[in-house]
């Protein structure tokens, strides 16, 4: 970590948090003029490897220095704008930019098969916007900013979602769904922050902890988080304000599939446990009966229901997008166990479930390439036709199912042990059966793709056919990750111990 | 000689780069089973070394997975013994593959080579562990890397086995292991394995440590104890080698020795007795006993008769842990021996029996004796060691077992056992007598089964009564194990 925190000079190093932000919206007007898709990639790689390297640098700053404020324009918060960031923000930036680096490399050869060739450009930038505003929410430390990063995320969410059209028109309805619930997400939350800034008088996000703090809470504060929770929870894909989800990751590009799965969503329950835990104290009563009643009831209610949903999927990402919402389910448990061993375990599962579905959906992405597979029934054969995506795929499946030597081994790890810390016995009975649910639905994939025949064309022999490697590296590294940082769990475990620790820890 | 971190390391390192060299040399069939062969000894020749060395305890980390959490193995007696029967076995079963794969003309053989190196590597791990951790991550290795082997057909019926045995074996592990482990590891802030017993040194209540107990116990399918035991049945869709190496030895095996390590080293004998729960699952374990041999009668098919045996016969290293005194869970650490080197012998005996007459069930073997005398001697000597005869090595795990369900105060017990014997009487014996008795139904053999189907089981089954005059050291090397109280020993 020190190497990178010393990498760039002093005046540059100093403006990196809101480079970060301002070098993809940049790049993302850049990337509309360009003539065709792969120059437009070649925007989007150089600025993802940018962002990449800057939020390493931004990691290792905040783990040496704890807090790192940015005065947006030299107007020092809480007037001005503030970027700030801690160990908390800056593990979701470093996750969001090295898994946007390796899913911007593996969109190339997706991205040039879904998307007929007049539109790739625009595609790359429109990707570039949600890029930065994904970064930007994860930054800023000023609440107003949050939704208006959040709404730059989500409209071009949209459009990129919508852009599966060209192989499926029922992208359009699934992309106009979503449109129809984010919106009324991002006003839910908006007016949350309205009540929040008529009650404190700043936006200012560490500032209005600390009025609220003096002040005490009265119903507008109270109904502000209700707001807040409910808006950003609906971005989250929190239980049962999911509904968008499943169609958005079913017919939306297999590349945004893949991204939006490893970053949208988790970058939301960031902002989430930012306004939970920064902005309204963990301590504080009604805040507390949240956590249990709302977070770690439904988290077990999520995890059981959308399990169980996923079990009867027909549509491969369908299926993996009801796993998410389950997945999803284990963060808020963890979450609402409201110690620091639970939101710790929470954010490891955070991180490692990008890891395991960053793997799933660009395995699927490059046997939907080769071989248009898009049900459950599709992947048949595939363990003879394409065997290094699916040996990917199976090692990101059994981490989700938590097989020892994956990370997903971790998680369940930490968030049991965080149960039984809090005596919550049916946590961790539930755990335990959302886990199996999750063997009944990952296995029945696993087995179609190895002990299933390769489907017989008539006429024409179907050869081994490796993905891309452009593809195939990205995939295997991602699916490899999931067994280093089982080996090496300490360095997730303290960053997400430093993460827990940041917002909890005084 | 070099370190005994080095050995512990190569009892991973020696199968692991087996399986490699097996995988580069797969077009070469020669070289590559030379390759399975010099491994197979290798690692025999390092687990002797080890069990010379055992009585001191020396420890390799493997990996630092996170603050508190290690990947680790330590050496101590009972594992030591375990690797060296899964080791030792693992020579003859090489050959016996060889002989048979290639009589049988088995596709994908490569693949069959290299998934058995990593499950010998895997057992490996399970035996050597020095904490829980490292004893799931095996065992779970061991779940995974035999389940292509089960399916190697590939057929229908495969595919079916194959569900089962997966579904069981991981939908227990991970629902019930998993949590003990984490439990453990919550209660006592570590799961490393303790003589005297980690839960028993941290004073763990016992209502608590009983329900652990049945969770470890049913939690490890592997172990086979009614009613999760439906997978190894069905396993028996495998190679015969297969179920002879892993069905009989390696993977059951790792099985109950789990049991047994944990209840010694987690649980510790008196905190075993002390449980409420401990006597109930000696019944269990007695009335799977029982049911598993009534049960083994009514298969007339070879192989599914000794895969209820070996359910019936693994749930006396079961009884033996839940009867807690040192004498029974004596018995229960012979059994692991002395019932892999009986049960090897007859399932390799049907093998052989397969791969010269292509017959399955028990009432067409009619007179075969004639032609494979020595075979058939062997599969009688390997029998009567399952059913307790002396001069057979089987006997003596029966004899403790007994006395130590009397010193127990489970007496009771003495009926289970003895109604066992006389069962496998029943159901193992009918074969010989048909063999060498009843007239052959055919002119004669087809073809004579090559030698390397036949020389294996003959070696185990004159290993089997080897294996009876060996008690002596084996008892001095197995019993101050069990004799390390929570009062008096501890580490």
């Amino acid at each position: 970590m020190d190497i990178f925190a010393n990498l760039l000079p002093a005046e540059l190093a100093h403006h990196v948090p809101v480079l970060v932000v301002v070098i993809p919206l940049i790049a993302a007007a850049l990337a509309a003029i360009m003539p065709n898709g792969r120059a437009g990639w070649t925007v989007a790689i150089i600025t993802a490897s940018i962002v990449a390297l800057f939020s390493l640098v931004l990691l290792a700053q905040a783990l040496d220095l704890g807090v790192i404020s940015y005065a947006l324009g030299g107007w020092a918060p809480p007037i001005g704008i503030e970027y700030r960031v801690d160990a908390l923000n800056a593990v979701v930036l470093a996750l969001v930019g090295l898994v946007g680096l390796l899913c911007v490399i593996y969109s190339l050869p997706s991205v040039a098969d879904e998307i007929e060739e007049g539109k790739q450009a625009l595609f790359y930038s429109a990707f570039l916007v949600c890029f930065a505003g994904l970064l930007g929410v994860t930054i800023t430390g000023d609440a107003f900013n949050v939704f208006v990063f959040l709404e730059i995320s989500s409209i071009s969410t949209y459009t990129i979602i919508a852009m599966g059209a060209s192989k499926d028109r029922r992208a359009l309805t699934a992309a106009y769904n979503y449109l129809i619930l984010g919106t009324i997400g991002a006003t839910f939350f908006v007016i949350g922050v309205g009540f929040l800034y008529a009650a404190t008088g700043t936006l200012n996000m560490a500032d209005m902890a600390r009025i609220l703090q003096e002040n005490g809470h009265d119903r507008v504060t109270e109904a502000a988080f209700a707001f807040i929770v409910v808006g950003l929870g609906l971005k989250a894909a929190m239980f049962p304000l999911h509904v968008w989800l499943p169609n958005a990751y079913a017919f939306a590009p297999n590349f945004v599939t893949a991204f939006l799965a490893s970053t949208a969503t988790k970058v939301a329950f960031y902002a989430l446990i930012r306004f939970l835990f920064s902005v309204y104290h963990p301590d504080t009563a009604f805040v507390q009966m949240s956590f249990t009643w709302v977070f770690a009831v439904v988290g077990v209610i999520a995890m059981f229901v959308a399990s169980a949903q996923a079990i009867f999927q027909t549509d491969a990402r369908r299926l993996l997008a009801y796993s998410s919402v389950a997945q999803v389910g284990y963060m808020m448990l963890g979450l609402g166990m409201g110690t620091v061993l639970g939101l710790q375990a929470g954010i490891l599962h955070l991180i490692n479930h990008a890891l395991m579905k960053g793997a799933l959906f660009m395995a699927l992405g490059a046997f939907a390439l080769n071989f248009g597979v898009r049900q459950v029934a599709d992947l048949a054969g595939l363990g003879r036709t394409m065997p290094a995506s699916a040996m990917a795929f199976t090692i990101a499946g059994l981490s989700l199912v938590g097989v020892p030597l994956t990370v997903g081994f971790d998680s369940k790890w930490y968030l049991i042990l965080a149960a039984l810390e809090r005596d919550w016995w049916w946590a961790v009975a539930a755990l335990i059966l959302s886990s199996l649910m999750a063997l009944i639905y990952i296995g029945r994939m696993i087995m179609v793709v190895w002990m299933e025949p390769v489907p017989a064309h008539p006429g024409a022999e179907v050869k081994p056919r490796h993905a891309p490697y452009m593809m195939l590296i990205p995939t295997g590294i991602i699916a490899f990750a999931n067994i280093y940082f089982f080996f090496d769990a300490s360095l997730l475990v303290s960053l997400s111990g430093a993460a827990a620790q940041a917002v909890m820890g005084g | 000689m070099w370190s005994p971190e080095v050995s512990l390391a190569l009892t991973l390192v020696i199968p692991g780069l087996g399986g490699v060299f097996v995988a580069l040399l797969g077009n070469k069939p020669n070289l590559r089973e030379a390759a399975t062969l010099v491994s197979a000894v290798l690692l025999a020749l390092n687990v002797a070394h080890l069990i010379e060395i055992a009585p001191s305890t020396p420890t390799l980390v493997l990996a630092n997975v996170a603050p508190g959490l290690e990947l680790a193995f330590t050496l101590e007696p009972l594992g030591a013994v375990f690797a060296a029967v899964a080791s030792g076995l693992w020579i003859v079963n090489s050959l016996y593959s060889i002989g048979y794969m290639r009589g049988n003309k088995e596709i994908k053989q490569t693949r069959f080579y290299v998934c058995f190196c990593i499950a010998i590597a895997s057992a490996m791990g399970v035996a050597l562990s020095g904490n829980l951790l490292t004893m799931f991550v095996f065992y779970e290795i061991l779940t995974l890397s035999t389940y292509p082997l089960v399916t190697h057909k590939g057929d229908e019926k495969a595919k079916r086995g194959g569900m089962i045995y997966l579904s069981i074996l991981m939908g227990t592990s991970i629902g019930l292991l998993l949590p003990a482990v984490i439990i453990t590891h919550f209660l006592a802030g570590g799961t490393d394995f303790v003589a005297g017993g980690l839960l028993a040194l941290n004073d763990v209540q016992p209502m608590l440590a009983g329900i652990l107990l049945v969770m470890f116990t049913f939690g490890i399918g592997k172990a086979a104890l009614m009613p999760v035991h439906p997978w190894l049945p069905n396993a028996m869709v495998a190679p015969t080698p297969v179920s002879a190496l892993l069905h009989a030895v390696a993977v059951v095996k790792a099985g109950v020795f789990s049991i047994l390590k944990i209840g010694t080293y987690i649980f510790g004998p008196e905190l075993i007795a002390a449980t409420p729960t401990s006597d109930a699952l000696a019944w269990i374990a007695a009335i799977s006993i029982v049911l598993a041999s009534v049960v083994a009668i009514t298969k007339d098919n070879l192989k599914a008769r000794l895969a209820f045996s070996t359910v019936s016969q693994l749930s006396y290293v079961t009884l033996g842990v839940m009867l807690a005194s040192p004498l029974a869970m004596l018995g229960g650490a012979l059994q692991i021996i002395m019932h892999a080197w009986g049960k090897i012998t007859l399932f390799m005996s049907a093998g052989a029996i397969y791969t010269a007459t292509k017959k399955t069930e028990i009432s067409q073997m009619r007179g075969l004796g004639k032609y494979m005398p020595w075979l058939f001697i062997a599969y009688t000597v390997g029998a009567l060691s399952i059913i307790g005869l002396p001069p057979m090595g089987g006997s003596w795990p029966k004899l403790f077992l007994m006395q130590g369900a009397f010193e127990a105060g489970h007496a009771i017990m003495i009926v289970a056992l003895v109604a066992s014997s006389i069962l496998n009487v029943a159901y193992l014996l009918p074969l010989s007598a048909r063999a060498f008795f009843s007239p052959a139904d055919e002119a004669g053999l087809k073809k004579q089964p090559p030698a390397l189907v036949i020389i294996p089981p003959v070696i185990t089954a004159a290993g089997v009564i080897v294996l009876f005059f060996l008690i002596g050291p084996m008892r001095d090397y197995l019993e101050p194990v069990f004799m390390t109280t929570a009062n008096t020993g501890g580490s």
